[in-house]
C-alpha cells in the first residue's frame, strides 16, 4: 500500500487533461500526452488475449472433456511450465524469430502490434488454458449426464450445458489474461519498436509503444526531479489503475458465476 | 451435416489447438537449446564478461542468485508469518480484511511498477543500485505469492490433527508449532521455492533496482551494484547488434532457463521427500 501512495505523490503532479488525452510525447519538448501509448497499450492487450481465446478456450474444452489420460498428462505439464518461462526468454525468441519473419513476409520493419499479439498471446494462454479448465471442470457431472441420458452428442452437452454453466469462469480468465498482458513489460518491449514519439497506430504493422516499455525505456536516464520524471510516475499511475480495474472486473465475473450456482 | 460428423470435426479442431500449445512450448525451448548449447563452455560459465562480444558470464549467475537470497531472506520469514497469522489466529475483523485487501492488490500490480517504487524509494533515498536494492524490491514482488501458498498450506491440514493436539493439553502456539507446521512445511516450502523461480527470470525490477547487467565483477557487499542474467540477455538483446552478442544472449538464456527447471524440479522433489520422510 505504501508503494501506491508513494507512487501517487511521485505522479500526482502530473496527471492532468493535457496528460492523458494529448496527442504527443515528446519529453525534449516538454510535451506529455499519453493518449497514443494508451490506445497502443490496449490495442496490444485486447488483441493477444482474443488471440489466446482461439486457442487456450478450446484447449481447456479439450483438456477437461475429450482428451484421453495420457495426453492431459503431457499437455497439462507442458502448458504449466510455460508459465515459468522467464518473460525476457520469449522477448529474446520474439525478436530473433517473430520479427524478422514479420519483416520478411508482411513487410514494415516488423517490429510491429502483430509480434506483440503473438508474443503476448504466448504468455496469457497458459493462464486462459489452466483457469478455463478448472472451470470446465467444476460444472457438476449431473449436469452431463442430465444431457447426455436426453440423446444429446458429447459435443451438444459441451457446447450447450457445460460451456453454459462455466462461462463466467472462462470469462474471468480470459480478462485476468489481459491484465497480464497490459503489465507485462520485458517480452512487449523488446518487440513492438518503441517509436521516438508514438502515434495512434493504423495498421497491425506500425511500431507502437505501450505503458509499460516507455516506463523501461525513459526512466533509466531520466532527470531526476523533473517534469518528465513525474510524468512518468504518472505513467505508472495511470497503468495501475487500469490493472486494477481489470481485476475487479474479473473478480466480479468469477462472483456472478458463484452466485448462479 | 448431422451431429456425429459435426462431432467428429469438432474434436479434430481440439486436438488441433492442443498439439499448437504444447508445440509452442517445446519450440521455444528447443530453439534457445539449439541455439544457445554451442555457446556454453568452461570459460563462459566462469569467466567475466568483457564489452558484449567476449568473457564469461559469472558475475552475472552469481549475482542473480545473490539477488534471489535477499528476496528470500525478505520474502519468506514475513510471507509465511503473515500466512500462518491468516490461516490460524485471524478472526474475520477490519484488520484482516485490510491485509487481506493489501495482498490481493499487491499481487496484481504489474512488475514494472514495483521496479519504479523501488528505483523511487529503495535506490534514490536509501541504498542505490544494489544488490539489497533488487533483492528487497523482488522480495515486495513474491510477497503476496508467499502469503497466499502458505495460508493455503496452513488451511489444508486436517482440522482433527489440531483437536487431537489441543485435546492433550497443547496450547494454541504449541499445536501450530509441533503439528500444524509440521504437516504444512513440505507445501510451504514449494510453494516459496515456486515464488523464487519466478523471482529468478524478473527482469524490469532488477534492471531499475540492481544495476547494468554487464558489470564484470564480484559483488562483495550487499551495497555493490550487481549484474544478473535475465539483464544481461536484456542487454545483449537489445544494444548487442552483433550475432556473437546474440549467440551468447542465447547462452545466458539457456543458463537462466537452466536455473529456473532446477529451482522448479527441486521444490517437487523436496516436497515429495518431505511427504515421504514424515509418514
Amino acid at each position: 500500500m505504501f508503494i501506491i501512495a508513494f507512487l501517487l505523490v511521485e505522479g500526482w503532479s502530473a496527471i492532468n487533461l493535457d496528460f492523458l488525452f494529448g496527442l504527443t510525447w515528446h519529453p525534449s519538448n516538454n510535451e506529455f500526452g499519453i493518449l497514443p501509448i494508451i490506445i497502443s497499450t490496449i490495442i496490444v492487450g485486447v488483441g493477444a488475449v482474443l488471440i489466446a481465446l482461439v486457442i487456450g478456450v478450446p484447449c481447456a474444452i479439450f483438456l477437461a472433456e475429450f482428451a484421453p489420460n495420457w495426453v492431459r498428462n503431457i499437455i497439462k505439464p507442458s502448458v504449466e511450465m510455460l508459465v515459468g518461462v522467464p518473460s525476457i526468454v520469449l522477448g529474446f525468441f520474439g525478436l530473433m524469430l517473430i520479427v524478422p519473419f514479420i519483416r520478411d513476409n508482411l513487410g514494415g520493419r516488423g517490429e510491429c502490434i502483430l509480434a506483440g499479439w503473438i508474443i503476448l498471446s504466448i504468455m496469457t494462454l497458459p493462464h486462459v488454458i489452466t483457469i478455463s479448465e478448472d472451470a470446465i471442470r467444476a460444472v457438476p457431472k449431473s449436469y452431463r449426464e442430465a444431457s447426455l441420458s436426453l440423446g444429446a452428442t458429447k459435443w451438444q452437452t459441451v457446447r450447450n450445458v457445460t460451456l453454459t454453466s462455466a462461462k463466467s469462469g472462462i470469462l474471468a480468465s480470459l480478462i485476468l489474461g489481459m491484465g497480464n498482458a497490459i503489465g507485462e513489460t520485458m517480452a512487449v518491449l523488446m518487440v513492438i519498436g518503441n517509436p521516438n514519439i508514438p502515434i495512434i497506430p493504423t495498421s497491425i504493422l506500425d511500431s507502437v509503444r505501450v505503458l509499460t516499455s516507455t516506463i523501461v525505456m525513459e526512466i533509466s536516464y531520466v532527470e531526476w526531479g523533473s517534469q518528465h520524471q513525474y510524468a512518468l510516475f504518472a505513467i505508472g499511475v495511470v497503468l495501475f489503475v487500469l490493472v486494477a480495474i481489470i481485476n475487479l472486473m474479473a473478480r466480479s465475473a468469477i462472483q456472478r458465476g458463484m452466485m448462479k450456482r | 451435416m448431422n451431429e456425429q460428423t459435426k462431432e467428429g470435426i469438432v474434436k479434430i479442431f481440439l486436438w488441433i489447438t492442443g498439439i499448437i500449445s504444447v508445440f509452442v512450448l517445446l519450440s521455444i525451448i528447443f530453439y534457445v537449446f539449439v541455439n544457445g548449447v554451442g555457446v556454453i563452455s568452461l570459460e563462459f560459465l566462469t569467466g567475466k564478461p568483457y564489452r558484449f562480444e567476449y568473457g564469461g558470464i559469472l558475475p552475472q549467475i552469481v549475482g542473480s542468485l545473490f539477488l534471489i537470497t535477499i528476496c528470500l531472506l525478505f520474502a519468506a520469514p514475513i510471507g509465511i508469518g503473515s500466512g500462518i497469522y491468516l490461516a490460524e489466529y485471524a478472526s474475520d475483523n477490519l484488520f484482516t480484511k485490510i491485509i487481506r485487501f493489501f495482498v490481493e492488490t499487491l499481487a496484481g500490480i504489474p512488475s514494472i511498477i514495483i521496479g519504479m517504487f523501488g528505483l523511487a524509494f529503495l535506490v534514490h533515498y536509501l541504498f542505490g543500485f544494489s544488490v539489497l536494492s533488487g533483492g528487497l524490491a523482488l522480495g515486495f514482488m513474491i510477497l503476496p505469492w508467499t502469503v497466499r501458498v502458505s495460508e493455503e498450506a496452513v488451511r489444508a491440514v486436517p482440522k482433527s490433527y489440531r483437536e487431537a493436539s489441543l485435546s492433550l493439553g497443547a496450547t494454541k502456539w504449541q499445536t501450530v508449532w509441533n503439528v500444524v507446521l509440521k504437516s504444512a512445511t513440505p507445501s510451504i516450502i514449494t510453494g516459496v521455492l515456486l515464488g523464487i523461480g519466478k523471482a529468478i527470470g524478473e527482469t524490469a525490477v532488477v534492471l531499475l533496482t540492481a544495476g547494468s547487467g554487464l558489470e564484470a565483477f564480484l559483488p562483495i557487499s550487499i551495497f555493490d551494484a550487481v549484474g544478473s542474467l535475465p539483464v544481461y540477455i536484456y542487454m545483449l538483446a537489445t544494444q548487442g547488434h552483433t550475432s556473437a552478442a546474440f549467440d551468447r544472449a542465447y547462452g545466458a538464456s539457456l543458463v537462466l532457463i537452466t536455473m529456473f527447471l532446477i529451482i522448479n524440479l527441486g521444490a517437487l522433489f523436496l516436497r515429495n521427500y518431505l511427504i515421504r520422510r514424515q509418514r
